[in-house]
């Protein structure tokens, strides 16, 4: 089974993408959407036949959660005669990335969303092998070039790739990409591309008070100007 | 090639920063603290807080490679490819008939693509896009150059040899023409190059000369009218972009002088392919592609006959133009001939 990492900010075309994809993959593709609290994508998994598994980090660390929960996905794919397994994670915080290496990782970004956007995302672009901008058809050309100046920018090596969530242009382009995924049986022992917070605290465990009395545990505080 | 890693060990800050502005962006995208700009990036390096460099994941070792391979990206992004020539290899039609075609295209040629509504016309500018290799539903192939290119090649090349423009593209962006063209600019040009400047005057001016309203550098790109916006991406297609292939799909309603913007860009010595239902751009082209059922049916050289007719359509289409200029003024149409 090949596997990859697909991760965007919200509303990117993370689903649009992956279906795309799938469309011009035409093999058993199998989906673990890793999100919060709510997701709407099984929905159009569902209708488009991929078989899909939701896992919500509820009041966990989002970024914690995936990699409790990655390997588990890896073994659902494997029983369920999957060929290409995609992780799609939107509840990760910009702080953190769920790409792994010798694991195909692509970062999914939207040609709207600012031409400084991909310089801000951090390690969930940083450490991206593959970035594919949506909706850059309906920008003007020098925008989508000064877009992919700032994707260059923020990941030197990686590989830009301009996919069209709604026609599809660009995904088998993409679909090539992920042909030459390497083959996995198994996460155990591969490591994150990207460390995720070290924090333990109070906050982590549920509490939503406000405070110093409430503050236990690992933290840091920022230092005000007088 | 520049040994970035050298040059990045034996200079100050001060002087790297001097040849390479955009280093500066580098040390803004890890959120570096302020360094000592006399010193080179290793010994400065070495003054920076420990803590610092750990919060945000990096140590002083991968720093100046990092740096050497930003560059070396940055730097290859500026220069772009030359294309001598492309060439269309026919596939087949939308019922599986084959097109037995070879079309070779040189700089600073425009070819129309005509056709009836659905019968292939974007599709055949989506291959030329995607430097199709008999793998989209036309099979058809394109050549760079007269070779093929290789699946590397076709990635690396992504977005660095064709333009393209659109009757559904907009501006985003919320800068001022000058700062977006500036901007532009700057994202090809990574070391110091006095030339930007009047680069973007130039194009500035000529977006201008295009458009049928005149808008200041000061505007915000997002105010401008279908017809400026339009004129602006065509300048800064034929002055600012690499690319040298520019593929237009349908522009024609859009308030710019269309002659004189295919014009502009086959001047710039590019190779502009226009599919169109406009007969200006038809036969201001030098050659047209007529598309039938999803196949290359027929290429036409535009004769020196259809040139003289042209001269007559162009005759009909600036009596069209003036009235509706006239309309626009509130003036009225009651003799044709003195318009
Ligand atoms: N040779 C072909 N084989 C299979 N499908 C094709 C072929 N050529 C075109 N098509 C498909 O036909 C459809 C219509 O083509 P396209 O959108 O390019 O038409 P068009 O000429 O641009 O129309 P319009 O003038 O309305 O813009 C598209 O879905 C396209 O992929
Ligand atoms: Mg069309």
């Amino acid at each position: 089974m090949k596997m990859i990492t697909v991760a965007g900010p919200p509303s990117s075309g993370k689903t649009s993408v992956i279906l795309r994809l799938a469309e011009s993959l035409k093999l058993n593709i199998g989906v673990v959407k890793f999100d919060c609290l709510t997701s709407f994508d099984k929905a159009r998994y569902k209708a488009a036949g991929i078989p899909v598994q939701i896992g919500l980090s509820g009041k966990f660390c989002p970024d914690h959660f995936f990699v409790n929960n990655v390997e588990g996905g890896v073994s659902w794919g494997l029983r369920n005669g999957i060929d290409v397994l995609i992780t799609e994670s939107a509840g990760l915080c910009n702080r953190c990335s769920p790409h792994i290496t010798g694991i195909t990782s692509v970062c999914v970004v939207d040609a709207l969303s600012g031409v400084h956007t991909p310089r801000k995302i951090g390690p969930m672009l940083k450490f991206a092998d593959i970035v594919v901008v949506t909706k850059g058809d309906i920008v003007s050309q020098a925008e989508r070039e000064v877009f992919a100046w700032s994707v260059k920018q923020a990941n030197g090596s990686a590989q830009v790739l301009s996919v069209n969530g709604i026609t599809g242009q660009g995904a088998f382009m993409l679909s090539k990409k992920v042909l030459e995924a390497r083959e996995i049986t198994s996460l155990t022992d591969s490591r994150l591309r990207f460390t995720t917070p070290a924090a333990a605290c109070a906050y982590c465990t549920g509490e939503t008070r406000i405070g110093e009395n409430y503050q236990m545990g690992m933290m840091r505080k920022m230092e005000y100007e007088i | 090639m520049i040994d970035f890693g050298n040059l990045i060990a034996a200079q100050p800050l001060s002087a790297l920063l001097a040849d390479y502005p955009v280093v500066r962006d580098f040390f803004l995208n890890l959120n570096l603290p302020p360094l000592n700009e006399a010193k080179s990036l290793a010994d400065a390096l070495l003054e920076a807080d420990d803590d610092w460099l750990l919060e945000f994941g990096l140590t002083r070792e991968e720093i100046p490679s990092q740096l050497a391979a930003f560059l070396t990206t940055m730097t290859a992004a500026e220069s772009g490819r030359a294309v001598t020539s492309l060439t269309i290899i026919g596939g087949r039609d939308k019922s599986g008939g084959a097109e037995n075609i070879e079309l070779h295209i040189e700089p600073g040629t425009v070819v129309s693509i005509v056709g009836p509504t659905g019968s292939g016309k974007s599709r055949l500018l989506g291959d030329i896009e995607c430097l199709a290799q008999g793998d989209t539903p036309t099979a058809r192939r394109i050549l760079i150059d007269g070779a093929e290119v290789t699946e590397d090649d076709r990635f690396n090349l992504e977005g660095k040899i064709v333009a393209q423009l659109s009757q559904n593209m907009n501006f985003v962006m919320d800068l001022t023409v000058a700062e977006f063209l500036e901007m532009h600019a700057r994202s090809r040009a990574v070391g110091v190059s006095g030339d930007a400047d009047a680069l973007i005057k130039t194009c500035f001016e000529c977006a201008n000369s295009l458009a049928g309203e005149k808008f200041t550098p000061e505007t915000k790109v997002t105010q401008l009218s279908g017809g400026q916006s339009r004129a602006l991406m065509i300048a800064d297609c034929a002055y600012i972009s690499q690319s040298a292939i520019v593929l237009i799909d349908e522009i024609e309603n859009a308030g710019v002088d269309r002659r004189e913007a295919i014009a502009l860009l086959a001047q710039s010595e590019k190779i502009v392919l226009i599919s169109t239902h406009d007969p200006l751009l038809a036969l201001g082209a030098d050659k047209r592609i007529v598309i039938k059922n999803g196949g290359i049916s027929a290429i036409i050289d535009t004769s020196a006959e259809e040139k003289a007719s042209l001269v007559e359509l162009e005759k009909i289409d600036r009596l069209l133009y003036n009235t509706r200029k006239t309309l626009r003024a509130g003036g009225q149409i009651n003799d044709l001939g003195t318009l």
